[in-house]
């Protein structure tokens, strides 16, 4: 987007969630940077955050960018299937449901 | 996210993020345990960080000089673990002003100065820093003269930058502890230069 | 040290320009720059070249990555500021000619 036409910029700032924090986590730990195994690299996590559409800038915030990015990069990579992924959400809707 | 003790449903991306976190601990890939520690890990890490290399390359210009070679090592002699980051100094002088950007996404010297800010991040700051660098700083009040050269380092690979601000006029004889005060996230990004409150 | 790296072809001080092509995939040159000229500031090393890194392959043999310094006013026309404002960028060997 480097040089696009844009807006004034606002000074925002922002406290991350809990849930942002680990996404972030996650991603440190998923490429190796803590010396586990490297699992993804971060041009995996571009690509598929780029691979969201141009529009996504606009609806979702930056960690739901990087969420959607990892979770693909591992449904990829096959870590996790989308089937497996599929019914653990089910699993924990039910769980917080009750 | 607050904590009510109601149940808050998750949203679709929250959800993810529990799940994706929940199967990946279930098949032995990460722990809970060093989800938190990351978390906490990253949580410590705030610009005071990279305002101790600043404090400490205006009090010994030997340690400039280095910084200014090669960053990753410098920071390394300071005792700051620096993993994956190949650090860039650049330094401000009267005649020159520097500024950073990551125009493909967020790239920022995260072991120095933590978590990017919101504004680093949007689409306004990445879109115009590199087009217009002038009118972008002086939204952040910063209005240079126009005979200082703006160098705008857009960081689209390995690298990473810090810049090194100019050391204000009336601090001599400061402590590093009292000249890393005046040292701001800001200043390092290079849309904001120290000044003496 | 890899193995796998091919050597740096340009020096500091050289005068270089970004090629000019859209090819699909995940690139790491922004489009702004693509063919425009400017001036091998540092080597930087050599790294996976992200294009293929993105792909889920070794990104072997790395690539030279050079800082490549622009004049604002050679980048966008009509730019207003001093006539020596630069940006520089990071751009691998293989995206210069």
């Amino acid at each position: 987007m480097g040089g696009l036409p844009a807006g004034r910029v606002e000074p925002a700032e922002h406290d991350n969630a809990e849930w942002e924090w680990r996404v972030d986590a996650l991603m440190t730990l998923l490429t190796g940077v803590k010396g586990g195994k490297k699992l993804m690299t971060v041009d995996e996590l571009r690509k598929n955050i780029e691979a969201l559409g141009p529009d996504a800038y606009d609806r979702m915030s930056y960690y739901e960018r990087w969420v959607s990015s990892i979770t693909q990069t591992m449904i990829q990579r096959g870590v996790v299937t989308t089937e497996e992924l599929g019914r653990k959400m089910e699993q924990i809707e039910k769980r917080g449901r009750e | 996210m607050k904590e009510t003790g109601k149940y808050q449903p998750y949203n679709y991306f929250q959800l993810m993020e529990v799940s994706l976190r929940e199967l990946l601990v279930e098949k032995g890939i990460v722990t809970e345990a060093q989800v938190a520690a990351t978390v906490e890990d990253m949580r410590n890490r705030t610009p005071e960080r990279g305002a101790r290399v600043v404090a400490h390359a205006w009090s010994d210009p030997e340690f400039k000089r280095k910084l200014l070679a090669d960053g990753t090592r410098a920071c390394e002699e300071l005792g700051l673990d620096v993993p994956a980051l190949r650090l860039v100094a650049v330094e401000n002088t009267p005649a020159v002003h520097n500024m950073i950007v990551c125009t493909l996404c967020s790239c920022y010297p995260r072991m120095l100065l933590g978590i990017p800010p919101d504004w680093y991040k949007s689409r306004n700051y990445r879109s115009r820093a590199v087009r217009e660098p002038r009118a972008v700083l002086a939204e952040f009040g910063l209005d240079l003269p126009d005979e200082m050269k703006i160098r705008v380092h857009d960081s689209t690979a390995d690298m990473r930058y810090l810049v090194l601000p100019m050391r204000p006029a009336g601090t001599e004889g400061w402590s590093e502890q009292q000249l890393a005060a005046i040292v701001s996230r800001d200043c390092m990004i290079g849309v904001a230069v120290p000044r003496i409150a | 040290m890899a193995a796998s790296e091919l050597s740096a072809r340009f020096r500091p001080g050289e005068r270089v320009r970004v090629r000019k092509v859209y090819p699909l995939g995940h690139i790491r040159t922004p489009f702004y720059i693509r063919g425009r000229s400017g001036v091998v500031e540092r080597l930087c090393g050599a790294f996976g070249n992200p294009e293929e890194l993105a792909q889920m392959r070794s990104g072997e043999p790395k690539q030279p990555l050079y800082r490549v310094r622009f004049l604002q006013t050679e980048v966008w026309p009509g730019y207003r500021g001093n006539p020596e404002d630069a940006l520089e960028v990071e751009i691998f060997q293989h995206w210069l000619e």
